[in-house]
């Protein structure tokens, strides 16, 4: 097996292939409940908060680390992008507030490992706790709604990008965003100097540094890049609530983590793909939506969901000590 | 009586060793590094099971499979790294594996006085036994690893390089208690690079080189020449291609040169059209040169320059300044095993770019293939992953990334352990060839008879502290191990 990009095109694919099976699967087992285009693209338009954190989260996984603080930054974003509505800064400057909050709270993510040398998993453990805090204390522990006429007409405009459209139309525009993000990380990632250290950190730390590669900046610049994401999809996320809950996206770090690691990354680094966390993004998004369609509780779709995670992870081990041997 | 017999069939770490040892005896078994001292231990602490061969013990066979069987068996053992558990204390430490206990619940202090005592016996009274053994220095850690052995009685004791992290003192006391062990009729191997140890502590003496036992005698009717010349032996001829070459400008130049990671005090210029030899034995403080110089070890004081201007080394300003490091860790540091042969090759060309520049995939492709050719490095192609290449091959690539750099000034460690003859000579060459375009080229090596072979001067590395450069005419292997294992004065 010497055809190294036709081995990487087909893993990539491979969870691509999930999402065709578990949708073909509830089609065999209830014929009366098929995947109509309407439900493909409520599922595209499900998938873009998860999806947008899910490609920055893969850059950091690839580079061996991890962010659990990517919840707390959505919200913290979206509450940021809907005060920035509120005091009048209009479209842009909302969805700018948003994500420069992003930015900046990755960039400390990114300042607190390399600064204190703190294991990725303690530094965004902290912070996930601190941004949640931050969130909640600008917007005075509620929701954050702009209320006047020309707020309202910006939160409106901001909420159209990710609007369920009416038959007739094509995607949301921040699929069309989701997509180009997607495709411009997973370019980044192979064509960029960026990418290449990221890649070489993640996969073996002391000989990037040996290479002269600048591990320090290369990992704030990683971290920051995830939260610029992150920020974005807080924005997505303020405007599909037309509000800046800070409350919201509790615990969806699991569920970005769960997408990059469908997608065949490994969290020892080092190994990952754009593509495959997009797809695994949208396998889970599409299989929330069968299970609904077919009226199964939700506790059915969490018992599921569990167990694609530990299936992903288990197929891809027994592929490398297969490859291995 | 009690003795130990082993002989082991053809492997290449050991092949038909064979030891013996009385009851009341010290011996010293003693050899280079990778002559299998470490090997024959290991089997006898049933770590690692021989293909072949036997043990005794007071005549008994005797075959551990795992440590604690070993144990059991009478076997005692002092590492040389450190094998204690660091969050636990003193005492636990001491009981580990076999901790006094009823029905499964442990019993603290029921040993106590053996603890104590055993303690007292390193003269070190002073270490409690509920301290915690982070809390311990280095040396106090090595004084727990050896309390260890002593605290069970055990008939046989091995200890491998015990003082290598230790100072006078308690090698004095180490030396008494070894003493007491001989006395008490205890059988004890004392395996040691530092001659002048083996002298003062052992009686006997079993040399092995290459896997194989050379020689065997009693201490007082050995002279040191004698004991050096049966570690280094004669061996085969190997090819030294030289290249004429001329030497030029100073590149580097290192004073008193001190890192946090070891090394004492080091002083060296490197020549342009020059290669330097770094010799010493493992630990010595080699590699700590070479990183410190590079920037991968903290330096603590001292000074480098560079043509004459003053550096301040760090990874990638070195790569810039146009200075090269091979480590002796392929699979660990050299290279990212996982990532190909294209990424591992240019990795350090990408190093001081933009982040935000884009890789120019195809040229690089070109390049790689380029040197894939130049060194004749048997792969597929620039994508295959580094790890399914053999050892000599991904040696090239490691070598290749300096070429790759255009460096002015090639730090190599160790750049031919673990390959193969063919590929140590491609190596060599290519280390020739440097130095003939005029760059400079500062290696470390194990094998005296290599540097010997590929080099213009050679200075040696003795516990930290580097001796002067000599012209390479001037030395051998004999007087390189003398420094070696006595350091500069005993030359």
């Amino acid at each position: 097996m010497n055809y190294p990009a036709l081995r990487q095109l087909i893993s990539s694919l491979a969870p691509f292939l999930g999402v065709v099976v578990v949708v073909l699967l509830f089609w065999v087992f209830y014929p009366d409940q098929p995947m109509t285009l309407k439900a493909w693209r409520s599922v595209a338009v499900q998938t873009v908060v998860v999806g947008l954190a899910a490609v920055g989260m893969t850059w950091v996984i690839m580079s061996g680390g991890i962010d659990l603080s990517v919840g707390s930054v959505i919200a913290l974003s979206g509450v940021s992008a809907a005060l920035a509505v509120e005091a009048g800064w209009g479209f842009y400057g909302g969805v700018l507030a948003g994500v420069g909050t992003g930015a900046l709270c990755g960039a400390y993510n990114g300042i607190l490992i390399v600064g204190l040398r703190l294991p990725p998993f303690i530094a965004t453990l902290g912070t996930m706790g601190f941004y949640r805090g931050v969130a909640k204390w600008v917007a005075a522990n509620e929701s954050v709604r702009p209320e006047d006429a020309t707020g309202l007409s910006y939160t409106a405009g901001i909420a159209e990008w990710v609007k369920q459209l009416a038959d007739g139309q094509w995607l949301a525009p921040a699929v069309w965003l989701l997509l180009a993000t997607t495709l411009l990380g997973a370019w980044a990632l192979r064509w960029t100097v960026l990418g290449r250290h990221t890649v070489a950190i993640g996969s073996n730390e002391l000989t990037a540094r040996l290479c002269g590669v600048r591990i320090r900046q290369t990992k704030v610049a990683i971290y920051s890049l995830a939260g610029l994401l992150a920020g974005l999809a807080g924005v997505m996320l303020f405007g599909r609530l037309t509000v800046g809950d800070p409350t919201s996206a509790v615990g969806i770090e699991l569920d970005v983590i769960a997408a990059v690691v469908i997608g065949g990354a490994s969290l020892s680094g080092g190994k990952g793909s754009v593509m495959g966390a997009l797809a695994g993004a949208l396998l889970m998004t599409v299989l929330r939506n069968r299970c609904t369609a077919v009226d199964w509780p939700n506790f059915v779709q969490e018992m599921i969901v569990g167990h694609i995670i530990i299936l992903a992870v288990a197929i891809d081990q027994w592929r490398i000590r297969r490859t291995r041997r | 009586m009690l003795g130990v017999d082993k002989a082991f069939g053809a492997t290449v770490a050991l092949a038909g060793a064979c030891l013996r040892v009385e009851a009341g005896e010290v011996r010293a078994l003693i050899g280079e590094n990778g002559a299998g001292k470490s090997t024959l231990m290991r089997i006898l602490s049933g770590v690692e099971s021989a293909d072949s061969g036997t043990i005794r013990i007071d005549g008994n066979l005797f075959s551990p499979n795992n440590p604690q069987q070993a144990r059991e068996g009478g076997i005692a053992m002092v590492h040389q790294e450190l094998a204690v558990v660091e969050d636990l204390t003193v005492e636990e430490n001491l009981l580990l594996g076999r901790e006094p206990s009823r029905g499964g619940v442990f019993l603290p202090g029921r040993m106590r006085d053996r603890v104590v005592s055993s303690l007292a016996l390193l003269g070190r009274e002073d270490i409690q036994p509920t301290t915690p053994v982070s809390q311990l220095s280095v040396a106090a850690r090595q004084l727990v690893e050896i309390a260890r052995a002593l605290v069970h009685d055990a008939p046989v004791i091995v200890f491998d390089e015990p003082t290598s992290s230790l100072g006078a003192q308690d090698i004095e006391h180490l030396f008494e208690v070894i003493g007491r062990l001989r006395r008490d009729r205890r059988a004890v191997v004392y395996i040691s690079h530092f001659l002048e140890e083996v002298q003062s502590v052992a009686d006997s003496w079993t040399v092995l080189r290459d896997g194989v036992v050379v020689g065997e005698g009693l201490i007082s009717e050995t002279s040191t020449e004698d004991l050096v010349s049966q570690m280094i032996g004669r061996r085969l001829e190997e090819m030294y291609p030289r290249v004429p070459r001329e030497r030029g400008d100073v590149l580097i130049e290192v004073r008193d040169l001190k890192t946090s990671t070891g090394l004492q005090r080091a002083g060296l210029t490197l020549h342009r059209g020059e290669v330097l030899g770094i010799a010493g034995l493992v630990g010595s403080g080699r590699s700590e040169l070479l990183r410190g110089i590079y920037g991968l070890d903290q330096m603590e004081s001292g000074s480098i320059r560079l043509e004459g201007k003053s550096f301040r080394p760090d990874p990638t300003r070195s790569i810039q300044s146009g200075l090269g490091f091979a480590s002796e860790d392929r699979k660990e540091e050299g290279l990212a095993v996982d990532l190909s042969v294209a990424t591992n090759l240019t990795l350090g060309a990408t190093s001081a770019r933009n982040f935000f520049s884009i890789l120019g995939l195809k040229k690089e492709r070109e390049q790689v293939e380029v040197w894939i050719n130049r060194f004749d490095i048997r792969t597929w192609g620039p994508d295959q992953t580094v790890r399914t290449l053999s050892g000599g091959n991904q040696q090239k690539v490691a070598l290749a990334r300096l070429l790759h750099l255009d460096v002015d000034a090639v730090l190599l460690d160790e750049p031919t352990r673990g390959i193969d003859v063919g590929s140590k000579t491609e190596v060599f060459r290519w280390i020739g060839e440097l130095a003939a375009q005029n760059k400079g080229v500062l290696v470390v090596s194990s094998s005296m008879q290599e540097l010997l072979g590929i080099c213009d001067r050679i200075q040696v590395m003795h516990r930290g502290v580097l001796g002067p450069a000599r012209p390479v005419e001037q030395w051998d292997e004999h007087s390189l191990m003398v420094c070696a294992v006595g350091g500069e004065e005993a030359a």
